[in-house]
């Protein structure tokens, strides 16, 4: 913790094998604080990952987090963060990828490389709308399935949540409970088929009474 | 399931007396025409019972799920084929209300997430935000943090273990663990004057210094925890009910435990030795002399017998940090961030309208980013902050140890029995308000 400077210091080494091995993949890479960002485009993250992790000069063995940043800059773009560190080397490197906010949010989904970015993709799409190609179940995860207002740590989110108090009030008190199992869940215990036709349709809409 | 035939004549076919009085023998199954078979039949020729699966829904309002957490689980008779957690109930948007806050002013939120090492969280916060900020505190403050820091991962352990005991079947160690823990927020309450929701620290500094007479409190406690631990030791290490009902129940191994992004004592308990406190070390971690422990079979078992080690070298820590603690400031001395005593700035000018600037506009960093690991009592717990140059992050993320490490519970439970999935679930040691935020 002692003496790191702001902005330069020791370079993680892996920011110049990368850019050795994918040319095409990656951009650029500073020095903040001690940690060094590598920038990537987002469609070759998973192919840079796999490579990071498997390489046995690299061997980043250990996914720390995956997340998001929006600046409250408008201008500047979303990033994707990755945050990887290798135990044998005691490496620590974060990777990120820049988002056009106004074109589609799609990134490669890393799950096939580390089982722990299930949950935490789930919870970068639920809370910033950025969709993991090849995710195996990409559902909200801290919000409910049937949360309307959108995705919350956007910067055009406000902070009290986009409907009214009186109109969360009102959906919280229609929500149907039953509805927060899901399809899968339901065709499990064989119950979801055996429902009257309208009553599916009010679970699907999660609703408590028709019309409502 | 309705009755049918053949479970009709098992029901019949239960121990009568024979004509002498001999206890006849029943018999154990019957073949799909109505035989009686003989008892020793190869278990592959058993009858069917029906493949039909049953839904258990586990939470969120069960005590034995340690919080708001629902488990939906998919049931082969008793053996759990599938589970799926449900997450979300606790859900407050910390990071969202971090947007809008001070970093001082964040502090507070990092004792609501993982409550039960608040302490520990105030810390690790300010250690990522000291980062931002560019600051070198003082020796005595980073003593202080060890201590602190130390201290709520025993609570925590101590509030994991008898909590887990309790699920499994043993009452009388939650009473032991939990009459220390009382001490130890006495501890707290003399220091800061808050038990549970401590918001100690301070960018910079602590809110703080210890009063008179703390650290003998300390070393009363010192003395006290590891007979504790040594009375738990005994009541379960060799309990014979207590290792039938770990021993061999959840296992990941190494690889698995790595890619599941287990940290903490599950990761070790899987025998990876990977502690920060080791690996990153902070608050000089470095020269302390204390071991870490790590399991062979990564089950329930091995995580209770590495949380067990790891609180006693949290002692050995704690005594290292007495001997060594330094006198001199818990403050930086730097008025960017440290509001100047009470009463001067009631009674200067300069120091009114100082005092006034820091709490209305805040301390503020350069531009940047940092992402600062500490080792929770539950992991890896980082902080990674995004600065724009104002007094408010851009971004506020909390890397939640439990929330990585209970994602991987279905790999855990599935194939165990139901009553099997209270004892993985207490060994993961989840805290829903740091995994829902």
């Amino acid at each position: 913790m002692r003496d790191i400077p702001h902005r330069g210091g020791p370079v993680n080494p892996s920011a110049a094998t990368l850019a050795a091995r994918f040319p095409q993949g990656v951009l650029r890479h500073d020095v903040t604080w001690g940690d060094t960002t590598v920038y990537i485009r987002a469609e070759s993250a998973r192919a840079i990952i796999t490579w990071l992790r498997d390489d046995a000069g690299e061997r980043y063995d250990y996914l720390v987090d995956v997340t998001a940043v929006e600046h409250r800059d408008a201008l500047r773009p979303l990033e994707m963060v990755w945050h990887l560190r290798s135990l044998p080397y005691r490496r620590f490197l974060r990777l990120k990828a820049e988002l056009d906010p106004a074109g589609p949010l799609v990134v490669p989904s890393i799950t096939a490389v580390y089982g722990s970015a299930d949950w935490l993709e789930r919870e970068v799409f639920d809370m910033f709308g950025i969709r993991f190609e090849g995710h195996p179940d990409l559902r909200r995860i801290l919000m409910w399935e049937s949360y309307a207002e959108g995705h919350p740590l956007r910067k055009d989110f406000p902070l009290r949540g986009r409907f009214s108090r009186a109109e969360q009030l009102s959906q919280s008190l229609a929500a149907n409970p039953e509805a927060r199992y899901s399809m899968e869940e339901l065709s499990v215990a064989d119950a979801f088929h055996e429902l009257p036709e309208e009553m599916k349709r009010r679970i699907l809409a999660d609703r408590r009474t028709e019309g409502a | 399931m309705a009755t049918t035939r053949r479970t009709m004549e098992v029901a019949l076919s239960t121990p009568t007396l024979g004509p002498r009085g001999a206890v006849r023998q029943a018999p154990l199954a019957v073949g799909p025409k109505g035989e009686v078979l003989p008892p020793d039949l190869p278990l592959g020729e058993e009858p069917e019972l029906g493949g039909d699966h049953m839904l258990i829904n586990i939470g969120p309002q069960h005590p034995a799920t340690h919080g708001v957490l629902r488990l939906v689980l998919e049931l082969d008779g008793e053996t759990v084929v599938r589970c799926i957690p449900h997450v979300g109930y606790l859900h407050c948007g910390f990071e969202k209300i971090g947007e809008y806050r001070q970093y001082n002013q964040i502090i507070p939120w990092t004792d609501r997430e993982d409550y039960l090492n608040s302490m520990g969280n105030n810390i690790s916060f300010a250690l990522g935000a000291e980062r931002l900020f560019g600051v070198e505190i003082t020796p005595r403050c980073t003593v202080l943090r060890v201590i602190a820091m130390e201290l709520s991962r025993i609570i925590s352990h101590l509030v994991w273990l008898g909590t887990t005991a309790i699920d499994i079947g043993a009452f009388t160690p939650f009473l032991w663990t939990f009459q220390e823990r009382e001490t130890v927020y006495n501890l707290w309450e003399a220091w800061v004057g808050a038990r549970l929701t401590t918001s100690a620290t301070r960018i910079g500094g602590m809110a703080a210094d210890l009063p008179a007479g703390w650290t003998d409190g300390l070393r009363a406690f010192l003395r006290s925890l590891p007979k504790t631990l040594d009375e738990s030791d005994r009541m379960l290490t060799r309990n014979g009910i207590w290792v039938g009902r770990t021993i061999g129940l959840g296992a990941l191994n190494a690889a698995e435990a790595l890619d599941a992004g287990l940290s903490g004592p599950l990761l070790r308990a899987s025998g990876v030795a990977y502690d920060v406190r080791k690996d990153v070390p902070y608050l000089d971690y470095e020269t302390y002399d204390f071991d870490v422990a790590v399991g062979t079979r990564g089950d329930v078992y091995d995580r209770y017998l590495v949380r067990m080690e790891e609180m006693r070298q949290s002692v050995r820590i704690l005594e290292q940090a007495l001997a060594r603690l330094p006198d001199g400031p818990v403050n930086v001395d730097d008025p960017r961030l440290i509001l100047p005593p009470k009463h001067k700035a009631t009674s200067e000018m300069e120091s009114m309208i100082h005092h006034f600037k820091l709490v209305m506009e805040g301390p503020r960093p350069p531009i940047g980013e940092v992402y600062v690991p500490t080792e929770s009592p539950k992991g890896e717990k980082g902080y990674y902050m995004v600065s724009d140059g104002t007094s408010k992050p851009v971004r506020w993320r909390i890397r939640p140890p439990a929330f990585v490490n209970l994602s991987a519970i279905p790999r855990m439970v599935e194939g165990h029995l139901l009553s099997d999935v209270i004892a993985i679930n207490a060994s993961i040691d989840i805290v829903m308000g740091e995994i829902d935020r």
